[in-house]
């Protein structure tokens, strides 16, 4: 205990990690869920459904079955290097979580007051792109160390492309930073909120006078994080499964959980950036919607009953029941008057990102692979100099306004 | 001992093995490899000094950029371990005295310098280091950072024309 009252910020800090990395990995697991459901609807299947009800235990099962296969490694492989690039691939893409801020609220724990996020880096944008930019060695090494064929080409093609479109990632955000002049998440969020004079309406989100650099960082960022349709590193008709072709077991899970958490870093960058992060898009004087999220889960936890009692049976149904006991409990919770204003910012946030993540999973049951000379004359002759030209005028307006 | 000394000893120490083993080791990726780890752990003792922009732009820059066009190309030219010669006999004969020499010299001046460390361990001035670093660059010496610049281009188009000649 003397320890811990010593060093208040290292104990505060060590407990917000457990705790974040347990909420990721649950959501890791059920943005797999998620994906396959929606992907299942869009080509009219129906998705995992025999795991629990709904599916909802495909998550587990999978796991389970990743962690009881066998690990092979290719006699021919650099084994250090083999090893070390699924685990670099997964711990970077989760320590670029921590520099994510969740809620402008602060909590005690210990009796320590702290905000909502593992660490408020006043440099936050500049680091979280610092994690990204060493996010390529992950793949790069696993295709590299295979010594394999396919493994080799997926790994360059993969190299090629993340370099090429952090480029534009990276340009594409400068446009915010220069309107709001920090490279704070805090202060990024606190730019945008109010709404426009002329339009009361509208929120003050960066999106709408950044709507170009929007677009550019949306693309560079599914382009970022290998996904559909620039999923070229793994592309199954020409690659069997690109860089990790000769990877099985858990170290193939941990390059699946690797492309999840980037995917969820990458969509809660842009509602920081783009989108007022935990900001309700409602003006600040309607009070009731605090009442939104408690409101919000109770009637989900009402379909889930409803659901439970009418289209389940037997251990689908009690599983179900639980469920529903878990959002009818937390949206009471959120009904707490000490509670509400807490819930807000994190509510929001989840929302937004959540939206973003719906996205992805849209563009993946909609378009097509880019062909691999396409994709390159895509982000070089076109995101790179429309982020460009973005940047450019948005460097003379804002030196225009500040005159 | 607090605990920013003992990050400083565990990432120093990290910087001269990963330096060590870049050296020594024979693979070339493992080498950018140990390359990699002496930036990483360099970002980290920026970090301890207060210097955060700078941190942030050594692991994008030399993590993030260069070192990934190493591994890059490594992995383009499938580079084999590398030969140990004994050509070069001048390396033999004058590169010990030299290193041993730089080494005296290094160590002679760090124990003369003042104990504390001086002008480095002083807090920061109050303000944004960002904001200052960035009036140096863009006020004071934006006439050296512009022909360095212009350096880098002509290195650019220099190495475009060589490897364009052979077509």
């Amino acid at each position: 205990m003397e320890f811990v009252a010593q060093h208040p910020i290292l104990v505060v800090s060590l407990i917000k990690v457990v705790v974040l990395l347990f909420l990721l990995m649950t959501t890791l697991a059920y943005v797999t869920w998620f994906e396959r459901k929606v992907v299942a609807r869009i080509q009219s299947r129906i998705g995992p459904l025999y795991v629990g009800a709904h599916g909802l235990l495909q998550p587990l099962a999978d796991g389970v079955k990743f962690l009881f296969k066998e690990d092979v490694t290719p006699p021919a492989a650099d084994r250090f290097v083999y090893v070390l690039a699924p685990f670099l691939a997964l711990s970077l893409a989760m320590a670029s979580m921590a520099l994510i801020p969740f809620g402008p609220a602060t909590i005690n724990i210990l009796g320590v007051p702290t905000h909502l996020g593992v660490a408020n880096v006043s440099l936050g944008l500049l680091f979280l792109f610092a994690i990204t930019s060493i996010g390529v060695y992950g793949v790069a090494l696993a295709g590299w160390s295979s010594n394999s064929k396919y493994p080799l080409m997926g790994g360059l093609r993969s190299s090629a492309q993340m370099i090429s479109y952090e480029v534009s990632l990276t340009l594409s955000v400068v446009g915010v930073v220069l309107l709001s002049g920090t490279l704070n998440f805090n202060d990024l969020i606190a730019y945008q909120s109010g709404h426009w004079h002329y339009v009361r309406f509208l929120p003050h989100w960066n999106v709408i006078p950044q709507f170009v650099g929007f677009l550019c960082y949306f693309v560079a960022a599914i382009a970022e994080t290998n996904r559909v349709p620039f999923d070229l590193p793994e592309a199954e008709t020409e690659l069997v499964a690109g860089f990790h072709t000769e990877y099985s077991s858990f170290k193939f899970a941990m390059f699946f959980m690797a492309e999840y958490a980037n995917m969820i870093t990458v969509s809660c960058l842009a509602t920081i950036l783009f989108f007022g992060g935990w900001l309700s898009p409602f003006p600040e004087h309607w009070s009731w919607q605090l009442y939104i999220p408690g409101v919000g889960l109770l009637l989900g936890g009402i379909l889930l009953a409803y659901d439970t009692a009418m289209n389940q049976r037997g251990v689908a149904r009690i599983q179900l029941a639980v469920v529903t006991v878990g959002a009818l409990v937390i949206g009471a919770a959120c009904l707490i008057p000490a509670v509400m204003p807490i819930v807000q910012g994190p509510f929001w946030f989840l929302l937004k990102v959540g939206c973003f993540l719906f996205f992805y999973v849209w563009t993946r049951g909609t378009l097509p692979r880019f062909r691999y000379d396409q994709l390159m004359d895509f982000g070089w002759k076109f995101i790179l100099p429309v982020s460009l030209a973005n940047l450019v005028i948005t460097a003379f307006i804002v030196m225009v306004l500040n005159r | 001992m607090t605990l920013p000394l003992v990050l400083f000893f565990v990432f120093a120490g990290l910087a001269v093995i990963g330096a060590l083993l870049m050296i020594f080791l024979r693979e070339p990726i493992h080498s950018a490899l140990a390359l990699i780890l002496v930036m990483v752990a360099l970002a980290v003792l920026y970090l301890l000094l207060g210097a955060e922009f700078i941190a942030a732009v050594q692991i994008i820059v030399y993590a993030g950029a260069v070192m990934v066009l190493f591994v890059f190309v490594i992995m383009l030219l499938n580079a084999g371990e590398e030969e140990r010669t004994n050509i070069s006999k001048l390396a033999h004969y004058v590169g010990w005295p030299l290193g041993i020499f730089l080494t005296v010299e290094l160590v002679y001046w760090m124990l003369r310098a003042p104990v504390g460390g001086g002008a480095s361990t002083a807090p920061l001035a109050p303000g944004d280091p960002t904001r200052d670093l960035s009036m140096l660059l863009f006020k004071s010496y934006l006439f050296p950072f512009e022909i360095t610049s212009i350096l880098i281009l002509i290195a650019l188009i220099g190495a475009l024309v060589l490897a364009k000649r052979d077509s």
